[in-house]
């Protein structure tokens, strides 16, 4: 589903980001990336999602490689793959249910197929019923969801989180987490970059730990304090 | 994609541009009274033109030119040099007044009959009344002058309509001002409203970053912009074309009243449907031009980042 192949990345500001990087993860597989911050966590997210190309190296995404697409088959690409991001991005001045609609929107799906799945997105994260309500109005949790419900609703085969529960409390947090897993059991491929040691523990999934910019373990799951699954 | 979901994107797209330019009536209004003043312009000075020229139309068709014999040239003469004019292609009518002819419609109606009856020669001379051929310019009236004057017998060659055609040459201009003047305003109307969308484009920056990044293309976010853009231009022309109705219907009286002045029946022309079309049509075309030039400029910069 995804792979890195000495991948690097420098940024314009002579930073580098990534060196010489190299993971893939599977099919339906859940992995975890973690590090401090400034390791380079959010790099291969952004590689991932085609917000970058690498300076050097390969990705591979859905069978693409993100380096030659062309710009034209790049919104198309990102259909694919859902992202949640740590402040949630999403539009204050739209309603929950326009927020959520969005990424069925811009692919052109018919108004009632629209209105059909963002009622079962929005359930699916607990959420019915709060259609109408602006993101403001809800707390930061909820808020959480309704990014969660945008970034699964055009069903994508690859779902990515930059520190997902950074804002939240640990209960709120294994919420999200539970919610990931449902996602994922119904063949998502979900990478979840966190340094939420708790977290990473709690899923007992895969780890790749990033320290500088290159992989330092891309072992097996932590040992899990509580057996979850 | 199917032909009735496009139809839905496009007309999501158009109510989405619609209630937002509704949402800042203020704003909105401003702008396109601006736009709306830059439209009616142009065509203001393309109604006064087309007015003026149709006003005047009836003397522009009949520049009669009049020649006139030296007194001393016999009647005869006179006669077979108005037969030779007649064979010209450029000339519709020749029509010889003979002194005598002259001297007595002058008497009838001119009022000096007992004056006239002291003189013992007719002072008058013979007079040819030309009549150019429909539709002759400034050119063939000239030709006509020169060809008259070169006639020794000839003593002066008189173009009465001469300031028809100054007044032809004056509408000229006018007309090729008009030509500068709406392309020099429609290149207002484009940046007016290219700088409008540019606003909004950043206004709406975080919506444009969150909509590419869940995969909207670069054709899905330009396009209620391009809507907008589309209605502003069709906004102005609406404006505009209430500007210039309203000025003319205030002008018809007072036009009438000189028209009659003048014994002419002359009513004043408003615009025609296809004018108004036209109108409505160039208003929405430079609204899409302004807004295509501006997002194709900014929306291209705005990436998400993450």
């Amino acid at each position: 589903m995804i792979s890195f192949e000495r991948v690097s990345k420098r940024y314009p500001n002579g930073r580098e980001a990534l060196s010489n990087v190299g993971f893939s993860v599977h099919k339906g597989e859940m992995v975890f990336l973690t590090g401090r911050s400034g390791a380079g966590k959010s790099t291969v997210l952004k590689l991932i999602a085609l917000l970058e190309r690498p300076t050097r190296g390969t990705v591979r995404v859905n069978g693409r490689n993100t380096q030659t697409l062309k710009s034209r088959h790049i919104a198309a690409f990102r259909r694919g793959v859902g992202v949640v991001f740590q402040d949630h991005r999403l539009l204050a001045d739209r309603p929950i249910y326009d927020n959520v609609a969005l990424p069925l929107a811009v692919a052109g799906t018919p108004l009632k197929e629209i209105d059909r799945r963002v009622r079962a997105a929005l359930d699916q994260v607990g959420l019915l019923g709060r259609e109408r309500a602006l993101p403001l109005e809800l707390s930061v949790g909820e808020q959480q969801r309704v990014g969660i419900a945008r970034a699964v609703i055009s069903k994508p085969p690859l779902l990515i989180a930059d520190e997902p529960t950074g804002n939240l409390d640990p209960d709120l947090s294994l919420e999200v987490l539970r919610l990931f897993r449902r996602f994922q059991d119904v063949g998502v491929t979900v990478v979840i970059a966190t340094h939420d040691m708790n977290l990473v523990r709690e899923a007992g999934q895969r780890v790749i730990t990033l320290e500088g910019g290159q992989v330092h373990g891309a072992g097996d799951p932590l040992p899990s304090v509580v057996a979850s699954r | 994609m199917s032909l009735a979901v496009y139809g839905a994107r496009h007309l999501q797209a158009l109510l989405g541009s619609l209630g937002r330019l509704a949402r800042s009536p203020l704003s909105t209004l401003m702008t396109l009274s601006v736009l709306g003043l830059a439209l009616a312009l142009p065509v203001a000075l393309y109604l006064f033109a087309l007015n003026a020229q149709a006003a005047t139309g009836n003397f522009s068709s009949a520049i009669d030119m009049s020649v006139y014999f030296k007194t001393d040239t016999p009647l005869a003469k006179a006669q077979q040099l108005a037969q030779a004019a007649r064979q010209r292609g450029d000339i519709e009518a020749v029509v010889l007044i003979p002194a005598d002819q002259g001297l007595a419609e002058f008497r009838t109606y001119s009022g000096f009959g007992d004056a006239l009856q002291a003189l013992k020669e007719n002072p008058l001379p013979h007079v040819l009344h030309v009549r150019p051929r429909a539709g002759a310019g400034a050119s063939t009236v000239e030709n006509l002058r020169r060809y008259f004057s070169a006639w020794p017998e000839v003593d002066l060659v008189q173009a009465d309509a001469q300031w028809v055609m100054r007044f032809n040459a004056i509408l000229e201009v006018l007309r090729r001002l008009l030509l500068i003047v709406a392309m020099l305003l429609g290149l207002g109307v484009v940046a007016v409203i290219g700088n409008t969308i540019r606003l909004e484009i950043q206004s709406r920056r975080a919506e444009i970053e969150v909509t590419k990044l869940v995969g909207g293309s670069n054709a899905f976010v330009r396009r209620p912009f391009l809507y907008t853009g589309v209605l502003y231009g069709l906004g102005g022309a609406l404006l505009a074309l209430g500007m210039v109705v309203l000025a003319i219907v205030l002008l018809q009286q007072p036009v009438a009243q000189l028209a009659h002045l003048y014994g002419s029946q002359y009513l004043l022309r408003g615009l025609l449907l296809p004018e108004v079309a036209a109108l409505l049509g160039a208003g929405a075309a430079l609204g899409w031009l302004g807004a295509w030039v501006a997002s194709a400029r900014h929306l291209r910069a705005i990436e998400p980042r993450a």
